[in-house]
């Protein structure tokens, strides 16, 4: 009981949450204006950049809350973007396949991949860490059976989705050849954008987000009032699967290459970005746009070491873990206070 | 509420904390930078580094940290990938923003710059690539490449092999040999393998019984190294394309109740040459270890001052590399070695 009335009083304190997160973005943001005004910090694409090279990040943490909201976990999403980039190169480069096609088959090989870990998790009720972690081996190893090499990608229909750039004819500025320059953005970004308003009014409107919500915040009450708690966990899973691959051939717009190594760790990015944003591991909590922004915290901070241009990159690692440890222990504080309360 | 009250107070306070840490961590940095940005001269080189693997790695990295200070006219502004692509990527946007001079990239993977390296060229900034190639269809992404040879440097360890076997006097005789190749693909290991081959065809009496993979471990080297020993009896000489391979040679071959080194039975040709390979060739285990330079910064400091005095430079530059055999005075030697 006790557990039930925490949850819910949570629910209450997660717009202020979200507010904190938004808020401590902005004042990073803003700490880095002013420190790093003389190196150009303040320019628009400076933050288009942060959009840019984290597209398929912000796409996979919405998958990523999607499952963390039903109380689930996916750590296979790493390495389902490696070999999705693999699978991509290998298919335009070896095996002439048109771009279109390529980029259909791996929608479908995640739609296909999430199906079967839901069906693991949700109908023979396996922990979904487990059946992630074998996924996670499954696709690496995957990854490497369809070539050990490098592959490089020059498909030019793929390519020239990769280098088209959307001018945004605002805030020009003249470079050192004395061209005016525009901020630009690519469309890995719109994409990105697009997925995450969808993922947003699914979440608040349709029958199944909310129930998405309601099996995540207490699967037996959510059984009782009716809800087919197995299938929609399954639907979750099949959804993360598709946003999975979207992610990584989002992923593979900005890198163009496949291989083996590719998007280690990548899982740990989203989970910690949705941790950020407001989402609680125990499930029932979440926002798509909060874990966006969990993104941009981890991006800003990486702009920040490589604008300082001296500290060591993994102080990123160390912020992170110092956010991350706030706000769960933001998350644990305003729980405990609130059922004080009542 | 005064819980309430409280509890938005405590959280206030929190986030205050963690906003002056990230502002003075970042301050002491641009403290330094902010009284130098007077001196407009300074060049500006963002350098994408790998990561910090390896001994050579870090060898690599503290070249450009020493090349390029102010005293020296340069700003450095340093990148360590992690070994990520995708890190690499984001560094070079971000030297871009900054309007650095110069980028310089020691590529994670051969693959898939062609959109960065692009909005580079757009904004004019000039990019150098140090130790691995990139694999772009359009070569006028970047300036140059600045690297070791590893042809030359097989073959170095191929003419070394000549000369020290003129020198016993064995340049007659038939000489058997064996090749403990490092990880099939990578340019370390083509190149030495082709330079090496090159300096074979033109001896008739060498004879290569077989070449097999180590994978550039120690471990693997020792294990190829054991079942060599026991397919041929008459091994004359190991060629190992790394340092770490030549010492699990070394450990197979002792363990076989054979000798090597200058007064041992087999003669043992190393490349790469770190520290360890010294001491290996003090202790009269190794004969011989070609040099794989890392020291880079001297190098693209050298290509950037002819750019900017408006010059062409050549697509391609080795630096220079050295061999190192036990004849020398190593203890000296390994003194003023940097890795």
């Amino acid at each position: 009981m006790n557990k039930k009335k925490g949850r819910k009083s949570i629910l209450e304190g997660t717009g202020f949450l979200l507010m904190i997160t938004i808020a401590l973005f902005i004042v990073m943001y803003v700490i880095g204006c002013l420190l790093f005004a003389d190196k150009g910090f303040a320019k628009p694409q400076v933050f288009i950049n942060l959009l840019i090279s984290n597209a398929g990040l912000i796409v996979i943490a919405a998958g990523m809350t999607v499952i963390m909201i039903t109380g689930g976990i996916d750590i296979s999403v790493g390495s389902v973007v490696a070999v999705v980039c693999m699978m991509l190169a290998w298919m335009m480069e070896r095996k002439d396949v048109g771009a279109i096609p390529a980029t259909l088959i791996v929608l479908g090989f995640g739609l296909v991949f999430g199906l079967f870990q839901g069906f693991l998790v949700s109908y023979l009720k396996i922990q979904p860490f487990i059946v992630t972690l074998a996924g996670m081996f499954f696709a690496r190893g995957l990854t490497a059976m369809i070539s050990q090499d490098m592959i490089s990608i020059k498909n030019e229909m793929f390519l020239s989705w990769a280098k088209y750039k959307i001018v945004i004819p605002l805030f020009g500025r003249v470079n050192r050849r004395g061209e005016v320059m525009y901020p630009y953005i690519y469309p890995s970004v719109v994409i990105a954008f697009l997925v995450l308003v969808i993922i947003f009014l699914m979440l608040k409107y349709t029958k199944f987000g909310r129930s998405l919500y309601a099996v995540g915040g207490n699967e037996q009450s959510a059984l009782m009032m009716g809800l087919n708690v197995r299938r929609t966990k399954l639907y979750a899973y099949v959804l993360n699967g598709l946003l999975a691959s979207l992610g990584g051939f989002l992923f593979c717009l900005n890198t163009c290459a496949g291989f083996v190594e590719q998007a280690k760790g990548l899982e740990m990015d989203a989970i910690s970005s949705a941790v950020i944003g407001g989402t609680l591991l125990t499930g029932g909590v979440g926002n798509v746009f909060g874990s966006l922004f969990g993104v941009l915290i981890k991006g800003t901070i990486e702009t920040f070491i490589t604008f300082q241009g001296t500290l060591s990159s993994w102080w990123v690692r160390i912020a992170i873990a110092a956010l991350l440890a706030f706000f769960i222990i933001l998350q644990s504080i305003f729980a405990s206070l609130k059922e004080k309360r009542k | 509420m005064k819980k309430r009250l409280l509890s938005i107070m405590l959280v206030a306070a929190m986030v205050g904390v963690m906003v002056m840490g990230c502002s003075q961590k970042a301050d002491n940095g641009d403290s330094g930078d902010a009284s130098d940005s007077g001196d407009s001269d300074l060049i500006t080189v963002g350098y994408a580094q790998v990561g910090a693997e390896s001994d050579w790695r870090t060898a690599n990295t503290e070249s450009f940290k020493s090349t390029f200070t102010k005293e020296n006219g340069y700003e450095l502004i340093f990148d360590d990938a992690q070994q990520k692509q995708e890190n690499q990527i984001k560094a070079i946007r971000s030297f871009i923003q900054q309007g650095v001079d110069y980028i310089v990239v020691a590529p994670v993977v051969e693959t898939g710059w062609e959109t960065v390296l692009e909005e580079a060229k757009a904004e004019g900034i000039p990019v150098i690539l140090s130790d691995r190639q990139m694999d772009v269809s359009d070569e006028s992404l970047y300036e140059c490449w600045v690297g070791g040879n590893f042809i030359k440097e097989g073959e170095d360890g191929g003419h070394w092999l000549e000369d020290y076997l003129k020198e016993k006097g064995m340049d007659g005789e038939e000489i058997n040999m064996v090749t403990l190749q490092g990880t099939i693909g990578a340019s370390a290991q083509v190149g030495r393998t082709e330079g090496f081959a090159n300096v074979l065809a033109e001896n008739d009496n060498w004879n290569m019984l077989e070449l097999q993979t180590g994978e550039f471990t120690q471990a693997k080297g020792q294990e190829v190294m054991e079942s060599f020993l026991k397919k041929y009896d008459d091994i004359d000489v190991v060629i190992a394309e790394n340092d770490n391979m030549a010492f699990g040679a070394i450990d197979a071959i002792k363990a076989a109740g054979k000798t090597c080194g200058p007064d041992g039975d087999i003669t043992i040709i190393s490349f790469d040459a770190v520290k360890a390979a010294f001491d290996a060739m003090i202790a009269g285990d190794l004969n011989c270890a070609v040099e794989c330079n890392p020291l880079h910064g001297p190098r693209v400091a050298e290509i950037i001052q002819k750019l900017e005095a408006g010059e062409e430079v050549d697509k391609i530059q080795y630096v220079d590399e050295e061999l190192f055999d036990t004849s020398m005075d190593l203890e000296e030697i390994v003194k003023t070695r940097a890795y």
